[in-house]
This record gives structure tokens, sequence and C-alpha cells, in this order.
């Protein structure tokens, strides 16, 4: 089987995000990156996968910045065997981004057999690349997946939707799966993984290498900033008596008048 | 071409061994701290992952790391827990002598099986009158036909209860002094081990510790390492690879404490705003601060020298004696900034203070690493 699993680079959860200056992205300098939890979980299936039908391949593809590769070189760590990386801008839109990823699979000269992806990045929480890669490869798609079973082509696929409610799936690859928490415990990456890592290929696209022009921005974004701090809430002492029935008609004035929720 | 930057490969060791510590060490830490057991699923998941035993050579079936490398290792598992970190290090104390001073033979016979299975192992030194001078101890090892007879007590000795194989200093005659003494390897199970109960700690409390005693225990003279005589510059050399090891335990144990007692000042309020707003606190964070990275950065030397193959006598005794003194500043200072809370088990502060200062002692301790720098020092003179 060739498998693929999209991964992201983003910002670690303990790293402080401030805006840039002039508000068109975040400071990135100072970022410590690591690879998108979600993705963890499909690099973890991929392997899984790829121990269950022998003679599997694992290429891990990820479109974005070229400072820091941390995102790839975790997965070929954890033990995927090749690596694929377009070059590009760490703030493209879903649509660009599934369009590289798409052209990325197709440059490499395997026909996937499953793709699989993290249900959504941390960081931006657009929960579409998968979607839109799966519509513009014409393949089936799950997304919010918690249960992963193969049977021959069958996938057998649980997907969790709202009120903790179960979907079951029966699908035939080659599909596009969106992974979630629960579908398996991603493994660390041992210390011969670490060492070997640095000697699988990693091959390297533009993004006109994989025919995604500036036309494909569908989505351009007007500002970076921090949501506004919310003032201090305000206190009321009604522990005595005496002023108990003034300080309740002074609480719903304000509900009233300031508040404007009464 | 100074350079402070880690390589790629070594900062990838350091985040897997760190995200190890976060999730599968610190969580754990003060279960095992108050039953003082030793956590075998936690070890045996470390060694799997290949963090144990990064002192044996790759052509034995090591992962032929460097100094550096395993000093970062070292500091992320001791940033989890100061104690699981001594019983690991342990090893790599028993097995160095063996990667320094043995020879092809007994490296295949010893080193290889600890990269095969997991496995335990002891460095014996110390003995119940002879902590310190290390050179007055009294264990005999006598010749015997075709081999020697050991004789004697050991003390203090870590993983002593659940080792495979110790690794044993002793004298073929006191009157020798240092020309004495002899290192030799025993195997689990060989007739006249006794191995006493375990020592009732105030901190590293998950790692094992008891005496040993050898009745008439039979040792193959091919089991005697870097010839007879020769154990005391084993013993020395071991410890310039050790002291960088113990050293960033410290370091780890002095920044866990640093970080939790920075987001705790950032997080309680008193005469109205954060304490981390106050100076007084701000003062005891910066020289908290100052004191782990001038720890780190004296341990990540003596490591570089070692791995450069330059002498790092030196610089490894000013590693292990100021990383041990700030780790105990450092974690008193962090319980002082928890105030009540850092007295409390509910905090974990109050633990890593109790396993610092035994970073004062073990491996020669503070005062000990200072006779080793002035007799550095004058050497130069």
């Amino acid at each position: 089987m060739k498998i693929f699993v999209c991964v992201k680079q983003v910002p670690d959860t303990e790293t402080k995000i401030t805006p840039k200056g002039d508000g068109t992205f975040i400071e990135t300098n100072s970022i410590k990156w690591i690879m998108n939890p979600y993705d963890e979980f499909a690099v973890e299936q991929a392997l899984l996968v790829k121990a269950a039908n022998a003679g599997s391949t694992v290429t891990v593809v990820r479109v974005g910045g070229v400072k820091d590769t941390e995102a790839l070189r975790t997965a070929l760590a954890m033990g995927a065997d090749d690596s694929i990386l377009v070059e590009a801008e760490d703030n493209l839109d879903s649509y660009m981004t599934a369009k590289a990823l798409k052209g990325a699979i197709e440059k490499s000269g395997n026909a996937p057999d499953l793709v699989l992806a993290g249900k959504q990045a941390i960081d931006d929480d657009c929960s579409q690349v998968p979607q839109l890669l799966a519509q513009m490869m014409n393949l089936p798609s799950v997304s919010v997946v918690v249960g992963f079973e193969q049977n021959g082509d069958t996938l057998t696929l649980k997907r969790e939707v709202e009120g903790g409610a179960i979907e079951v799936y029966e699908v035939n690859k080659p599909c596009v799966v969106a992974c979630n928490k629960g579908i398996n415990t991603p493994r660390y990456a041992s210390l011969p993984g670490i060492m070997k890592a640095k000697r699988k290929p990693l091959e390297k696209f533009s993004l006109a290498d994989v025919g995604v022009t500036q036309e494909d921005q569908r989505i351009k974004y007007s500002e970076f900033k921090l949501p506004e701090e919310k003032p201090p809430g305000k206190k009321f002492d009604a522990l005595e008596e005496d002023n108990q029935a003034s300080i309740v008609k002074e609480v719903v004035g304000l509900l009233r008048t300031e508040a404007k929720v009464i | 071409m100074l350079n402070f930057e880690l390589s790629q490969e070594q900062l990838e060791i350091h985040n897997e061994a760190i995200k190890f510590s976060k999730n599968e060490v610190a969580p754990k830490a003060s279960e095992f701290d108050e039953k003082a057991e030793m956590p075998f699923d936690i070890f045996k998941k470390a060694w799997e992952l290949g963090f144990y035993n990064t002192c044996i050579p790759e052509e034995f079936g090591g992962s032929g790391l460097t100094t550096l490398d395993s000093v970062l290792i070292s500091e992320a598992f001791a940033y989890g827990c100061m104690g699981m970190n001594t019983s690991i290090m342990a090893n790599d104390l028993a097995l160095l002598p063996i990667v320094i001073g043995g020879s092809d033979e007994q490296k295949k016979k010893y080193l290889t099986p600890f990269t095969e299975e997991f496995k335990v192992a002891s460095f014996c030194l110390t003995e119940p009158e002879s902590g310190s001078d290390a050179a007055s101890i009294k264990t005999t090892l006598k010749e015997n036909g075709d081999h020697f007879i050991l004789n004697g007590n050991k003390m203090w000795i870590t993983n002593a209860g659940f080792a495979d194989l110790y690794v044993v200093y002793a004298t073929i005659d006191p009157q020798l002094g240092h020309s004495g003494i002899t290192a030799c390897v025993v195997e689990k199970g060989a007739e006249g081990i006794e191995i006493g109960a375990a020592e009732k700690k105030m901190g590293h409390r998950c790692s094992d510790t008891r005496a040993l005693t050898f009745n008439n225990v039979k040792v193959a003279k091919g089991d005697i390492i870097g010839g007879v005589g020769q154990g005391w510059k084993l013993a020395m050399k071991t410890l310039d690879h050790s002291r960088p090891l113990v050293a960033s335990s410290a370091v780890g144990g002095a920044q866990a404490a640093f970080d939790h007692a920075l987001q705790y000042a950032n997080e309680r309020k008193q005469f109205g705003k954060p304490l981390a707003k106050h100076q007084a606190i701000q003062f005891m964070l910066a020289d908290m601060g100052i004191k782990v990275e001038n720890a780190r950065n004296l341990v990540h030397k003596a490591a570089w020298l070692l791995d450069q193959g330059k002498k790092n006598t030196k610089i490894a005794s000013y590693a292990k004696a100021y990383s041990a003194d700030i780790c105990m500043e450092v974690s008193t200072d962090a319980v002082q900034i928890y105030g009540g809370y850092g007295y409390s088990k509910e905090y974990p502060v109050e633990k890593i203070m109790r396993d610092a200062k035994l970073i004062q002692i073990y491996e020669g301790t503070s005062q000990i690493q200072k006779l080793v720098i002035a007799r550095e020092l004058n050497s130069t003179i």
C-alpha cells in the first residue's frame, strides 16, 4: 500500500503568540514548532496500517515554511519512510494548501491507496484541508475518525458526531481519512529512529512545481491581533442586610442600562 | 567557531526525551516517591526507546551517543524526576568502567546483553567506613588458584536489590593504597552475595538503595576489568564521564523547580498583584534563572570537552559542584516562593528540594569536588 500522511507544522501549545507589528501574521522568529497534534494520530495510524500490510510505504507531505522542518523530521523519526516538502509561506489558506498537497502527491509518482490527515490544525482550526483534498482528488473522505479497521480493500471507520454518538462508515480505498484523538496512541520517536531519520529522503517542491498560483488564493487575511482583554468584573458587597435592597436595585439597573441583558 | 546551538539531531533527542519525561515520568514522580518503589514500567518503556545505557558504544549494540547527547537525555529525565534518573544513571555508572577499561571480549559479554533486553546494573565502591576517602576501601580480592575470592561490605549501592550485574571495587592488599584497588564484575545470583534491606531515604525514594555483603564470592580471572591494581585509575576516569551526567541531573531538577516557581509566581496574587510583580520575588526569580543557565553551560562544556577527547576533570568538577549546589538553592527558593503550599506534598517543589540534597552528596560531595578542583588548579603552577 502507498500511504500518504498530510502534516502541518504549528506553534507549540505552550508558545505565547504575538501578532506582527504590521498585523500581517504572527511573529514566527521565537516560535517553537511542533507537528500538529492531530497529525500525530494520522502518522501513527499510517504506521499501524503499514505494519499490517507487508510492503507498504508511508510518505509524509507538508506545505509550509522551510526554516524549521520539525513536523517532517518527527514523522520520519516515528517511522515514516520518506517525505515531501512544498515550500511556501506558513499562512496559506486551506484551498491553496489542499491543492498543493494534491500536486505533491501526484508529483511523487505513486497513486495513493490511503491518505491520512489530522481532523484539523490547532493553530487556525479551519478543519477544511482533508475534505478539500478529497474533493480535488475525487476520493471519498471521512473526518473526525476515532475508530479504524481494515478488511482488505474496505475500511470500517467510526466517526464521532455531536453529543458523543458514533457513526460507522464502510469506505473503499483509496480514500482520505481525517483522524481525531482516540483513534490510537501516537508512539514516541525512539533514539535509533531519530538517528535513522536524517538519512531518509526529503523531496522539495515549490508551489509552482505543484501547480499552485496566487490565483488559487480564496481567503485573504486582513489582520492578526490578540483578543481584547476583558475588563475586570464589578463586585457588590451585599453582606449587610441594610444595603441589600439598594444593591439589588443598582445591579438590576446596570444589567438593564450597561450590560443590556435584561 | 563558538556556537551555543545544539545540532538538529541533538535538539530532536532533547525534545523527545523531554516529551517522554513530561508525559510519562513527571505524572508518576510523586506516586513512586511516596511508595518508595522502582517504576519498572516506566524504565522498560524508556529502555525500549533507547534512552537507557547511553554510554554503550555502537559496535557493542549501543546507540553511539556522544557525552553531550547523554547529558541532554539525563537533564530531560531529571526534569521529570531526579529519583528515577538516579536509577537510570546508575546503569551507566556501572557499565562505564567496562566501556573504558574492559577488553572487547568483556564488552561483548557484559555490555551487549544490556542492549538486547532491559537489565539493571550497580556500581559498588562506597563502604560503611569508606565514603569520600574511597581509596580506604576494605573489601578484598584474594587470588585463589585460577580465580579470586571477594570479601567485604558495600554501602549505599543504587539498584542493588534488582541488579543483574555488579561492578565491584576491592583491594588486593589494603597496605597498597591506591595501587591495590581492582575492579571486577560479579553477576546476579553468584554464591555469597547478601543483599541488605532497602534504605529509607529523604529523597530519590523511588531509586533502590541497599547495603551489599560479599562472602567468599568467586570471581573468575577473566572478570577483572582493566587489570589488577588498575581500579583506582579506572574509577577516576569513570567519574570524569559520570560527573557531567550527574551534574545534568541537577540542572534538570533545578530547571523543573524554576519553571514551577515562575508559573506559580505569575498566578498567585498577594497585595493585589501577582507575586511576580513584587520586586522581592523578581530578584529571586532572576537569580534562579542565572544559576540554572550557568550550570547548564558548565555541564555542556564538561561533556563537550570529553567528546573532543580533551581532559575535563576540572570543568567536570566545576559542573558537578556548581550544579548540585544551585539545584539545592533554586529548589529551596522555589519552596519559598510557593510559601505554605510549597511545603505541602500536594505541590511538586518540596520533592525537588528533598531530591536536590543527595546530588550534593553522591558521586563526590561538593567538598570533594572542590578538593579535585584545587588539585587541578595547583598542578598548573
